[in-house]
């Protein structure tokens, strides 16, 4: 993983008395303070970070957080006060008018909130613009843009005009636009937040599947939590126009860094009613006392797992049994199955609290078996099921 | 009061003014110029006859608002043109017809560019509003004069008059127009990486287009309301008719030529909002 995208003490300061500003700023006094004597406001202060190439960078905060103003420095649709904005090693505050224009056309492109279509322009006209602009001659950017219209999945739409089309449609468009010039960083300015729940839940869905194909590097802002958890591979938390956090969806989760962002985690912060047993999934078992190495290998393909769980006729939790092992025994005609159960594999109680385990979720291995009084295995916790159904997804459970 | 002196005002003006009229080359290129266009277009409308150009009109009111199907337009048009020709103003209503589409031309050509500086540049445009609004309020006879002065008598300081008077809307709405685009249009344009000619004639002007035309509806029928004031400088036309009524105590001559400029003015404007209407993009 390489850093596409560097910010190297970036700041934004507005109004009028900027150098005054900049100094009380060094001296550490606060934006309210700023703001006071000086008369400026700060956007952004002294901003560093870094985004890996092929990553979804998302940028959290609320209102005033100076997230906005962080996504436009990154373009210079906002000049900044000073600091550094790298791509690919390229300075982008240095570069002259000229230069600069290269840099958008080519390596970046922007999503909006409200869509920012041109509603002079059809829907081929619109996602062609970005092609336009650069002088690509009609058929073939034409063609590029009913590529990227395919892309985001709209068939049939090209002539129609913005204001015939949903929001969600639109939103296609405004990605279409983007994808169609090729550039390798994707600026989405709170690109889903225009839209309904459902049609939000779709466009990220949407995004991810994009990404897995595209590997773009995309810096999303957001003020929604669940949105930045089910998007972002990274997220940063903004606070007064400072970098409070940055880190893994888990991270954040699990180590707030300080009360601003436990807060932010509150309001969805479903980790606090949530218990073992709301995110268990079935698990695949086999039983000890009658089951041998070959039963335990065929479930593991039939449900494409690398472990299974032991238990015995009681349905009594004993261990997990892994493929490597079992596939050894089957070699040595060995039907011994108990001679390869893991027996030290961690348990908790249905009734445990989420945020009592999150930790050892997030660094063991293997998933978390759920055992009542009796030690009856109830159902298994895996990672991915803890953050979706934190994120306020659903756990999707294979039968 | 009496014991301060009065502000030589007047003289200053004065010499400002003969300083200017000594640029006289320079006054009389744009008498030509502007003479010119005048010539043109009363050569075009002389070289009509009288039915056909009643047709072209109709015709091209029919087709403008052959979506709206606002025919009692047309019944209005074709009774107000009959009109005309019977109290023998078709040639006058010409004439007034020239003045006003050269003007409203170089009111166009003039302001809307000063328009776009406007929306481009804070410092021209808080320079420009005072004097928009000197253009607006000084009363018009007072351009008469150094008109004179400058062009001679006839249509061309009438034109002169008219496009001071009347260039105001098209640089203000022309101005307003463009910064009606909403923020995040111009953003995406730029984040696209256009150029400032890019924005402007792919996104601004576009998206300005109907407010600009309200405009140039606005500079017409303002150049239109000139057309007696300029005939008192020799400008020729259905102005000329009713300044003539005036000294003779003509009040039946006056209003005949009165309704005829009513005529013209509800005429011009239907069709320019007509014009405007089709050019809006379908929603």
């Amino acid at each position: 993983m390489t850093a596409k995208l560097q910010v190297q003490h970036l700041t934004k300061i507005f109004g009028r008395r900027i150098p005054k500003a900049e100094e009380l700023l060094k001296q550490g006094k606060s934006k309210a303070e700023i703001l006071k004597t000086a008369g400026a406001t700060v956007g952004v202060n002294d901003a560093n970070f870094e985004v890996n190439d092929g990553e979804i960078f998302v940028i959290m905060g609320l209102s005033g957080s100076g997230k906005s103003t962080m996504i436009r420095m990154i373009n210079r649709l906002i000049e900044p006060t000073s600091g550094k904005v790298l791509i690919d090693g390229e300075n982008l505050t240095d570069l002259s008018k000229k230069e600069l224009l290269d840099v958008r056309r080519n390596k970046m492109s922007m999503v909006f909130q409200n869509f920012a279509l041109f509603p002079n322009r059809t829907i081929i006209e619109n996602t062609a613009y970005g092609l336009e602009i650069k002088g690509v001659d009609k058929d073939e950017r034409l063609k590029k843009a009913h590529d990227a219209l395919e892309l985001v999945g709209l068939h049939g739409y090209d002539d129609q005009y913005p204001t015939q089309l949903s929001g969600g449609m639109q939103q296609r468009v405004g990605l279409a636009r983007a994808l169609a010039t090729d550039s390798e960083i994707l600026l989405m300015d709170e690109a889903f937040s225009a839209l309904d729940p459902l049609n939000r839940k779709d466009m990220q869905d949407e995004l991810l599947d994009l990404q897995e194909n595209l590997h773009k590097t995309i810096v999303f802002i957001s003020h929604d939590l669940n949105e930045a958890l089910r998007i972002g591979d990274r997220i940063m938390i903004m606070k007064d126009g400072v970098i409070v956090q940055t880190g893994t969806p888990e991270e954040i989760l699990t180590q707030p860094a300080d009360e601003y962002v436990e807060k932010f985690i509150e309001d969805v912060d479903r980790t606090k009613v949530l218990t073992a047993s709301n995110v268990m999934i079935r698990p695949t078992f086999v039983n000890i006392d009658k089951d041998g190495p070959r039963i335990a290998m065929r479930r593991m393909r039939e449900n494409e797992i690398s472990s299974v769980y032991v238990v015995n006729s009681k349905r009594e939790f004993v261990g997990v049994a892994d493929a490597d092992h079992v596939m050894g025994l089957i070699k040595q005609k060995n039907p011994d199955l108990m001679s390869v159960v893991q027996k030290d594999v961690p348990t908790t109680g249905p009734d445990t609290p989420i945020t009592e385990i999150m930790e050892k979720i997030s660094q063991t291995p293997i998933p978390f078996a759920v055992v009542d009084d009796q030690k009856h295995l109830l159902g298994i916790i895996i990672r991915g099921a803890v953050l979706g159904a934190i994120s306020g997804n659903e756990v999707t459970e294979d039968e | 009061m009496n014991n301060i002196p009065q502000l030589p005002v007047s003289s200053w003006i004065d010499k400002f003014v003969d300083w200017l009229v000594s640029f006289e080359g320079f006054f009389n290129g744009v008498t030509n110029f502007i003479g010119g266009i005048i010539n043109g277009f009363q050569w075009v409308f002389d070289i009509l006859p009288i039915w056909l150009f009643m047709l072209i009109i109709l015709g091209a009111t029919y087709w403008l608002n052959r979506k709206t199907k606002h025919w009692t337009l047309l019944i209005f048009e074709a009774i107000g043109l009959l009109y005309i020709w019977n109290q023998g103003f078709w040639r006058d209503m010409t004439q007034t017809l020239t003045l006003v589409l050269t003007s409203s031309l170089i009111a166009l050509v003039i302001g809307v560019p000063l328009g776009i500086w406007m929306a481009k540049s804070k410092v021209f445009a808080v320079i420009n509003k005072p004097i928009l609004d000197f253009m607006q309020t000084m009363p018009a006879f007072v351009y008469l004069i150094p008109a004179v002065a400058f062009f001679g008598i006839g249509m061309v300081p009438g034109v002169i008059a008219s496009v001071i008077f009347a260039m105001p809307p098209t640089v203000r709405m022309t101005n307003l127009g463009i910064r009606q685009v909403p923020n995040d249009l111009t953003e995406a344009a730029d984040s696209y990486g256009s150029t400032g000619w890019q924005k402007l004639f792919k996104v601004q002007l576009p998206l300005a287009k109907s407010t600009l035309m309200a405009g140039v509806n606005q500079s017409m029928m303002l150049s239109l309301s000139m057309v007696v004031i300029a005939s008192m400088i020799g400008a020729m036309g259905l102005g000329n008719k009713v300044y003539f009524a005036v000294g003779r105590n003509d009040a039946g001559g006056g209003f005949a030529a009165g309704l005829a400029i009513v005529i013209l003015a509800i005429i011009l404007d239907r069709i320019t909002q007509a014009i405007n209407r089709n050019k809006v993009p379908k929603s």
